[in-house]
Parts: C-alpha cells; structure tokens; sequence
C-alpha cells in the first residue's frame, strides 16, 4: 500500500515535470517526435533508477559517517557524469539493440535537472529505505515519461495547426505545457 | 586573438540578444520553478549570477590548464564547488530564502546556462571579456526570473515584493501562483519579448 502511494503520488499528483519542474529541458528539447520521446523516457527512466541507488548507498554510508554532508553536491554530479558514461559503454558492449535506442540520449542526461534533483529528493524521504528511495526514483521516472509523450503527441498535431506568427515555436509549446499541468493540477490531493 | 572583442555589445548581447531566458531557454527549471514571486526570482537570479561569474573567471583563468578531454567535468566540478558555497552562506545568513528556493539550490548546478557560459565562453576568451560575459549573461537572468517573479506575484497573489496593494480576501488569479501558472505567464511574456526586440531590430 505505501509503495502504492509512492507511486501514484510520483507519477500523477507530483509529477516531476509539470508541477516540480525538474527535467524541463529535455521535457522542452526532445518532444517534437514521440519516437524520440519515447527513447529519452526509457534512458532517463534507466539513468534515474541506477543513479538514485548509488547516491543513497552513497550519502547513507560514506557521506553521512564521515559528517562530510555538505560535498552532497559536488559528489552526487560526479557520480551521476560517471555513471553515465559507463551505462554508456557497457549497454555498447552488452546490448547492442538497446544501446542503438537509447544511446543518443544518455549524454544529455548528466545535465538533466530530474536525475539529480530525484537523487537528492529521495533523501528527504518520511522514514526512508533503500528500497523506498529506489522505487521513489523509477516512480518519478515513468512520470517524466509520461509527461514527455503525452505532451509530444500533442506536439505532433500542433505541426499541423494554424498558429499565429507570434506564438509559434517556445510560447505555444510552454501554453500547451501550462495546460497539460493544470491537468495534473487536479489529480492534487489525491494522496 | 584574432580581433578585439566590443565590449559593450559583449555585455549587451546577455540581456537582449541572446537572453538566456527568453530567447535561449536556458536554465528553465529554476525560472519556471522558483518564481512565485519577485523576491524567490531575484535572490535565485542573483545566485546564479555569482555562480556564474565566478565559474566564468575561474574558467579563463585555468583554461590552458585543463586537458581537453576532461574539460566538461573539470568544468562540472568548478561550478559544483561554487553552487556548494552559495548552499551554504544562505543556509547561514538568509535561510528564509534558502528555505524557499529549496532543492533549487543544488540544481543550480546543472542549470544548462552556467555549463554553456563557460564552454562556449569562458574557455575560449580572456578573464576581462569572460567578466563582462558572465555579468551581462547573469544580469538578463536576474532580469527576466524577476519580471517573471513579479508578474506572478501581481496576478496571483497581488502583491509585489510583499508590498500588498489588493486586500486579502481580494480574489486573485491564484493559477498564476500555482505550477501551470509558471509555463502560462512565461509563455505570454515570450510573446512580448520577442514583440518588443523585433520592434528594436
């Protein structure tokens, strides 16, 4: 029941793009096709998780003991750049298939917000465990996938649109964004 | 170097031309993020700017130094160790605000405006243009996180900068201090900017 609520809180209620803005870049960047879409979700989802249990394990076991908290920063950016980089090259090595779908995408995840922002959310967690902390992560990652192709398939219609010259490009996009989070908006106080 | 760099159209470019906000959309999560009001936008604006600046000196300083294979990181480290410093002297001395802009702090970090500055800026150019760069970059950040901040604030709780000038139980555009509010009002100002600099253009 309380990972229920995890999750439902995660992906619905909190959503970590439209009502935390974390992430908004790629949310911005990579929406014009829901191919691609698809793809960022699935390596932030991948990302999120893994980097999420290292820097738990992490602060947990070394920062904490060590009274060395206030390098969280400093240390979990360098964890995530790493992991990153190696996610990359054993998926290469192991996974051909999903390293050609995902790959593309796996650089520009060092600088997404969401990673590190999850990584440090999960800390902040009501009694929290490791396995709280992870599913907390993968909850919020199928809510920024969520977020990411709900809003590309809209995206893909507005190609076809009749728009007015002054709003085309960034001001329709964030309009739209602004309406598909007063949409999330009422799912608030749901848990 | 090959010519001199101006350095009034240097520092200009920040605040109108290349707008990290309006026309770069760098840094989107914290303007969207921490704008419920003016103050929240301007003490993250001013966050950033000192981040930014002193990353961009440090930047120009040891760019001759850092192997270019490693230079993102290296860069990524400079930038976390300032974020830590701002983490820490506003958790001392106005934890007001850092209770406010919250895990926007850390984020600073990765806002994509800094990371840019100072690969496509600062590693290339002299300390003197790297200053000017930073602080005409920094300012149009503070700038348009505050017109941002203000106008939310105006419209949803109509205030600005605390100072009341509706009564409380006024009914307000409440949307605009809430989450969809954020992408609505920089959606509209976006039009506005860009009606304005295509006048000037």
């Amino acid at each position: 029941m309380e990972y229920f609520v995890i999750l439902i809180g995660a992906v619905f209620v909190n959503n970590i793009v439209l009502s935390q803005f974390l992430g908004i870049c790629p949310f911005l960047g990579v929406s014009n096709k829901i191919s691609t879409s698809v793809g960022m979700s699935g390596a932030v989802m991948f990302v999120m998780t893994i980097a999420t249990t290292v820097t738990y394990l992490l602060h947990q076991y070394v920062l904490v003991p060590f009274e060395l908290d206030y390098l969280r920063t400093i240390t979990f950016i360098l964890v995530i750049a790493a992991l990153v980089q190696m996610v990359e090259i054993i998926l290469k090595k192991v996974s051909p298939p999903l390293y050609q779908a995902l790959g593309v995408f796996l650089p520009l995840i060092t600088t997404n917000c969401a990673v590190l922002g999850v990584a440090i959310l999960a800390l902040g967690m009501e009694d929290s465990t490791l396995l709280k902390a992870v599913f907390f992560a993968f909850s919020s990652a199928i809510g920024f996938g969520l977020a990411l192709i709900v809003f590309a398939s809209i995206r893909e219609f507005l190609e076809l649109a009749d728009i007015p010259e002054g709003m085309k490009g960034v001001p329709i996009n964030l309009l739209v964004a602004g309406l598909l989070s007063l949409a999330f908006l009422g799912f608030a106080g749901l848990v | 170097m090959a010519k001199p760099i101006d350095q009034k159209q240097n520092f200009l470019k920040g605040l109108i031309k290349e707008n990290p906000v309006f026309v770069m959309l760098l840094g989107m999560c914290p303007t969207l993020g921490v704008t419920s009001s003016a103050f929240n936008g301007l003490g993250m604006g001013v966050a950033t700017l000192f981040v930014l600046l002193m990353s961009n000196i440090v930047v120009s300083l040891i760019k001759s130094q850092i192997p270019n294979k490693v230079r993102i990181p290296a860069f990524i480290v400079i930038i976390a160790s300032f974020v830590t410093v701002v983490e820490m002297v506003l958790e001392a001395y106005i934890p007001f605000l850092y209770e406010q802009l919250g895990i926007f702090i850390p984020l600073i970090v990765v806002n994509c405006l800094i990371l840019g500055r100072a690969e496509a800026f600062a590693s290339k150019n002299d300390l003197a243009s790297s200053v000017v760069d930073a602080v005409g970059m920094g300012l149009g950040f503070v700038i348009a996180l505050t017109v941002l901040g203000a106008t939310r604030e105006i419209l949803g709780n109509g205030s600005l900068f605390e100072f009341r000038f509706v009564s409380e139980e006024a009914n307000t555009l409440i949307l605009f201090i809430l989450p969809p509010g954020a992408f609505i009002a920089l959606a509209y100002l976006a039009i506005l900017f860009n009606r304005l600099t295509q006048k000037v253009a």
